[in-house]
């Protein structure tokens, strides 16, 4: 299996997943340019964080109209795992490969910390390797991540099992505390009806190593990889 | 216009027209006069400052290189760099916080990747009045903004930094930032317009009509029609600066450029003189090839503008196709303006006729250098023969000590590095609220440690040994870590240079400083003046701030503040030379910046910091803390709250408790460690003849301090957490 991280114009954490899929997990990755048009086989694609087109419009708003964007769409069609982190989940939410919407933190400040999200849904290629209510510590840094989606849609989502993440205190408890930007029900990831396209705010290619805190977020990784094994075994 | 003094409007003495006029052989006409105005004005020729400056160590066996260039360059092995500046844009900042702070992280951020370094971090350290007054908010809460939305969007971590706040910076902030990068050493290059006919090229953003004559705004006082010079601040683009950047350091990796020089302050003018004249050859180029913003701009305004995000790049013809290449997979524009001579002259052609032609050398480096006139402020004996002892001392030493942690200077600036990415590129090891920011270098197994220090309230009582005590201070910090300093960058920030009682600050701390680095065996790479920092003639406090950079050999041995285990002793490295004068408690519970300083022996303060890393390296220790404001008290409370333990401390009966606890001084650092290595940092600490003072061990939940059987200070961790963390939410929010 390969990995393939697309770099937009304005993306910043493209090399992050990179690192982190090359040296700690050691499996093919390769950078995809934003006008390319195909995704050169690669079997999982990563949408990093950054700042596309400067998010002088609306975050993502822009860099879904790039020309890779089509071969995206395509493949999201096809069932490809596709992962969108921070401004690569406002991509996917702007280009409508997710549902809802990422609004400017609720105290209109950029945020950068540590926080917790529980696995709501560990059925997915992403998740499939946590248990579920697993408690997953990785940091945020955006301006712009308060999720929202409106009731009618949120109904819909909750009932097709969409809400992959939340955040909450150490122990798992969803409060207003743990909550950094005032997402509704303190969502901090989601997926597409399909479960092969999610989308997340935190940083999990920045909790790959005890040394820099958190390791808790090579097991997104390690779930797809594993889906791969185990549907290559198959 | 010329005859109508035209010179003295834009800053320049009548002694300088002359110079000009001498220099020249021939009277400016208008644009020329421009051209020489910007470059020599304060803020790019250093006129009233070379001459102090020369007082600096800049060589050393690692120094590959020193000022001059855009930013200093220090081996670190392996066949690899770090290449680091500071700079202010304390002007700008003052009349519009966000987009001042915006493109001072811009413009120090170009002058890395100019070099060829892959930038790895930023850092910062602000001055700013009183938060009580609503401006001072607003500016405080506008540079850390406009901070955060330039190194946010670049993607280049902001992982330390310093903030203090005296009512002296009210009308004029200090803004000062840092940029650290790498790269191999071969990658190298100057800023150079090298090879006749090699071509001379634009690339990045439009001119416009922003930031005209800037350097002029940042080389005079402030005063109340300072707003009027709003159009004299630059608007900053990251997105593009990103762009920029990834290009930039494309095109030197691929060896596709012969010179580069990044745009800053004077613009293109600063650019063309600085590159010919470090070749010792010419240029000529022709305005009408500058893409600009907007129609109708005189050839003064397209050659002064500060417009940002621009590089000008020195290409041979034949490499021109590959560089084009590389831009627009960015979709980047270049622009080819001319090329390269060997007459030793800017020529510059608008409309089809030449509009100024001047000699490279004598516009960058003609200026004179002045040796102002000296004079010991009448403050200075009167402040230092205060006796802070004389004051009454506190009844409850646990209120003052949450007082201290209360105060905006010491408090937790969480609330500012939250708004900051500090982890972007996944490097940081150790981010901001520690003595020194850790950052890996991938591969090599090894770690740079960076900080940025500076004490004005020392350095206006006493310039000279404020001025060690900041090199000091910088350097010990990075020892902390267990990294060896390697180089400093300093931002000097002053007042009014032609008045002699800043004058004499200014010489006092640079030559303070100068024997600090000879004396810690670090040498001074590059830097920046800061001048007229005063509204409407009040200065503010003589600020030297100091960049340390330190070179850890290996990363995993890093060493924190935080206290980790329970049981471990907690011991005081360093002299016992303490001082009230000019403390954070003089200031924050008695309201007064007054009192001599704690005398520095600089041997001793290389030794403590020689201990320490051995320390580190030999794993004898759990963690190392600078005490600086608010003395031991202070220290032991944020090794406390960093690591969630409390302490158990015994202070030594007949102790002056206020000076015990509070009181400050230098070479001084919190160590503790498990019991079993205790020997062997007694011997290792005898070795380098450093004093050790065992005070206490890591225990419980709360900080106990007690003196001869009574306790003085008994305070629960999560309360002394609670008043240190949320200071600045509560006056921000």
């Amino acid at each position: 299996m390969k990995f393939g991280v697309i770099v937009f114009p304005g993306s910043n954490c493209d090399l992050d997943a990179y690192y982190l899929i090359r040296d700690i997990l050691r499996e093919p990755v390769e950078y995809i340019h934003y006008n390319e048009e195909s995704i050169k086989q690669c079997d999982v694609i990563i949408l990093p964080g950054g700042f596309t087109y400067g998010d002088y419009l609306r975050s993502g708003a822009i860099a879904r109209f790039s020309p890779i964007m089509s071969a995206v769409t395509d493949f999201a069609g096809r069932g490809g795992a596709i992962l969108g982190i921070c401004n690569g989940f406002q991509v996917l939410t702007e280009s409508g490969l997710l549902p809802g919407a990422l609004y400017r933190n609720n105290h209109l400040q950029f945020r950068c910390e540590q926080v917790f999200v529980r696995v709501e849904n560990n059925s997915l290629p992403f998740t499939r390797s946590a248990s579920l209510g697993k408690v997953l510590e990785m940091p945020v840094a955006h301006g712009d991540g308060s999720y929202y989606a409106p009731p009618e849609l949120l109904y819909v989502m909750e009932k097709n099992n969409q809400i992959v993440f939340r955040y909450t205190d150490a122990d798992g408890n969803v409060t207003p505390a743990a909550n950094p930007n005032g997402s509704i029900e303190n969502i901090a990831g989601v997926c597409n009806s399909r479960g092969n396209v999610i989308g997340m705010m935190p940083h999990p290619e920045r909790a790959g190593e005890k040394l820099l805190g958190s390791r808790h977020g090579l097991i997104i990784f390690k779930s797809i990889i594993s889906y791969f094994q185990n549907r290559e075994v198959v | 216009m010329a005859e109508s003094k035209l010179w003295r409007e834009l800053g320049l003495t009548d002694r300088e027209f002359e110079l000009i006029v001498e220099q020249m052989g021939r009277k400016p006409n208008d644009v020329e006069l421009n051209m020489y105005s910007v470059m020599w004005s304060e803020h790019c020729c250093y006129k009233h400052s070379l001459s102090s400056l020369k007082l600096f160590p800049t060589a050393g066996e690692r120094v590959i290189q020193g000022p001059g260039e855009n930013a200093g360059v220090v081996d670190i092995g392996d066949g690899w760099c770090a290449v680091f500046k500071i700079e202010s844009h304390n002007h700008p900042s003052a009349v519009e916080p966000y987009q001042g702070a915006a493109t001072g992280i811009g413009g120090i951020l170009r002058d890395i990747f100019t070099m060829g370094a892959q930038p790895v971090a930023f850092l910062n350290s602000l001055r700013f009045g009183d938060l009580t007054s609503v401006r001072n908010r607003y500016l405080f809460d506008g540079v850390v903004a406009g901070i955060g939305g330039y190194g946010n969007c670049v993607g280049i971590p902001t992982v330390g930094g310093e903030i203090y706040f005296e009512p002296c910076y009210g009308g004029n902030p200090l803004v000062n930032a840092m940029c650290v990068g790498i790269m191999p050493i071969d990658r190298l290059v100057l800023g150079k317009a090298g090879g006749v006919g090699n071509l001379v090229v634009l690339a990045g953003a439009r001119t416009g009509r922003d930031g005209i004559h800037g350097v002029t705004f940042a080389s005079e006082e402030l005063s109340g029609q300072s707003e009027e010079k709003r159009p004299a601040v630059q608007v900053g683009d990251p997105f593009l600066g990103k762009l920029l950047m990834d290009a930039t350091l494309e095109v030197i990796e691929k060896k596709l450029v012969s010179g580069v020089q990044d745009l800053g302050g004077a613009g293109l003018t600063c650019a063309l003189t600085e590159t010919a004249s470090r070749a010792g050859t010419g240029v000529v180029v022709d305005l009408d090839q500058v893409p600009l913003r907007e129609e109708g701009m005189h050839s003064f305004e397209i050659l002064t503008s500060e417009s940002q995000e621009r590089m000008l790049l020195i290409v041979e013809p034949g490499k021109l196709k590959a560089v084009e290449e590389v831009f627009k997979r960015w979709e980047l524009q270049l622009a080819v303006l001319g090329e390269v001579t060997d007459s030793k002259m800017v020529v510059a052609r608008h409309h089809g006729v030449t509009v100024a032609e001047v000699p490279a050398a004598s516009v960058s480096g003609g200026s004179p250098v002045y040796n102002p006139e000296s004079r010991e402020p009448e403050y200075y004996r009167r402040l230092a023969d205060f006796d802070p002892l004389i004051l009454p001392a506190p009844g409850d030493y646990r209120k003052v000590l949450l007082k201290l942690l209360a105060a905006p200077d010491i408090a937790s600036k969480e609330w500012v590095w939250r708004r900051y990415d500090y982890m972007v590129r996944t490097c940081t090891v150790q981010g901001p609220g520690g003595d020194a920011a850790v950052i890996r270098l991938r591969k090599t197994g090894k770690a740079l440690a960076v900080s940025t220090d500076g004490n004005g309230r020392y350095t206006y009582l006493d310039p000279y040994r404020g001025g060690m005590m900041a090199v000091a201070e910088a350097t010990r910090n990075v020892s902390c870590t267990g990294a060896e300093p390697i180089g400093i960058t300093d931002c000097l920030n002053f007042g009014n240079p032609e008045k002699p009682e800043i004058y004499w600050q200014f010489r006092q701390a640079v030559e303070g400083m100068a024997e600090a680095c000879r004396a810690l065996e670090v040498p001074v790479v590059g830097g920046n003046v800061s001048f007229y920092n005063e509204v409407e003639g009040e200065a503010v406090y003589p600020t030297p701030v100091v960049g340390a950079v330190g070179l850890l050999k290996d990363l995993h041995k890093h060493c924190g503040i935080s206290l980790r285990r329970k049981g471990d002793l907690l011991l005081l490295l360093g002299p016992e030379v303490l001082s009230l004068g000019g403390s954070q408690y003089l200031k924050t519970c008695c309201g007064k910046v007054a009192g001599g300083l704690p005398e520095i022996d600089l041997e001793t303060e290389k030794n403590v910091q020689l201990l320490l890393r051995r320390l580190i390296d030999e794993e004898l220790i759990s963690s190392a803390h600078d005490l600086s404001d608010g003395g031991l008290a202070v220290a032991l409370a944020e090794s406390c709250i960093s690591g969630s333990i409390g302490a158990e401390v015994k202070l030594k009966e007949k102790s002056n408790l206020l000076l015990d606890l509070f009181g400050e001084g230098p070479s001084r650092v919190l160590i503790s460690l498990d019991e079993k290595n205790m020997e062997r940092v007694r011997k290792l600490a005898g070795d380098f003849k450093i004093a050790v003072c065992e005070i206490g061990t890591a225990a419980g939940d709360t900080l106990i301090i007690s003196c001869g059987g009574d306790i003085i200070i008994e305070v629960k961790v999560s309360a002394m957490s609670a008043a240190y963390k949320e200071v600045f939410s509560c006056i921000m929010e």
